[in-house]
């Protein structure tokens, strides 16, 4: 396997994930900088994705449509946020309608992929933050936020 | 985590924003919050639980009506007595989203690995190098 360790964090809602291949950073980067590439891999065997629209510039977006297993569509859309071929790439990932516009009350994850040269292979290092909408920070910033964290806070001790 | 229950909430659990509205409500205030903490640990009986604020038996009755009613707490009844809990899946549900993106990720770099196996095995263009013919 390639996956070299997989750190989950609740507290901070963020994954990191280091894996290991055996090919060259050009040959990684490939994966996610060719559309036809990336389609091959994002979507699981049972939703294929197919990858719209491509464009993998500070400020570009990447589009692309899932289709389950009972033919249900859903929409993704990538906000590239920085970009440094071939080595790292920093985008949001957010559920999108049929207009590629994202949805709003759906959850949106930020995700970093950096990619070094490690024992004549490629190690590839992601960190995957999940945030919710802006709307629901702005909610729970109003000051019930304390609130909540803090009772949160406690149950979460009280049953680790 | 608090970000996390709530997104959970609302996308597991398919949770209305009413229905968020009145968990926040619940939450939003200091005995309330209190009285969770108490039902996380022990089970107090609601006339137990009066005992321990300032405040008439009907008002903490109330408190815990709103709390019952957002799903943080349930209660049970035993005998003349009603029996109060913290729900512990609305924490631990919490956890499962997290979970679910881990498990797609480890999907994805397993796909991502069989990708570049392939790549390099000698079908293509990728073994023929050199000049032609």
């Amino acid at each position: 396997l390639s996956i070299t360790s997989v750190d989950t964090d609740y507290d901070n809602l963020t994954i990191t994930l280091v894996a290991d291949f055996d090919a060259s950073i050009q040959q990684v980067w490939k994966l996610w900088s060719d559309p036809r590439k990336l389609e091959r891999w994002w979507g699981p065997p049972t939703d294929p994705a197919r990858v719209e629209t491509h464009d993998l510039s500070p400020g570009g977006e990447v589009t692309y449509r899932m289709t389950g297993p009972e033919g249900d569509v859903h929409h993704g859309l990538w906000r590239i946020t920085a970009v440094r071929s071939p080595t790292s790439l920093e985008f949001t990932d957010a559920f999108a309608d049929e207009h590629g516009t994202p949805i709003a009350d759906m959850p949106v994850s930020t995700v970093t992929v950096q990619l070094t040269e490690r024992d004549g292979g490629t190690r590839m290092e992601m960190r995957l933050m999940l945030e919710s909408r802006e709307d629901m920070e702005r909610l729970l910033s109003t000051g019930v936020v304390d609130g909540l964290r803090q009772a949160v806070g406690q149950m979460d001790a009280l049953l680790k | 985590v608090w970000k996390w229950i709530i997104y959970n909430l609302m996308v597991v659990d398919d949770l209305s924003n009413r229905a968020v509205d009145e968990l926040l409500h619940a939450l939003a205030d200091t005995t309330r919050r209190d009285i969770l903490r108490r039902c996380a640990t022990g089970q107090p009986s609601v006339s137990r639980l009066a005992r321990a604020y300032p405040m008439s038996f009907a008002a903490v009755q109330k408190h815990v009506a709103v709390l019952e009613r957002a799903g943080l707490v349930t209660k049970e009844r035993r005998g003349r007595e009603q029996l109060v809990r913290t729900d512990a899946r609305a924490v631990s549900r919490a956890r499962q989203a997290l979970d679910e993106l881990e498990a797609t990720w480890r999907g994805r770099v397993d796909r991502m690995s069989d990708l570049l196996v392939e790549g390099t095995e000698p079908e293509g263009k990728n073994s023929r190098m050199g000049g032609t013919g």
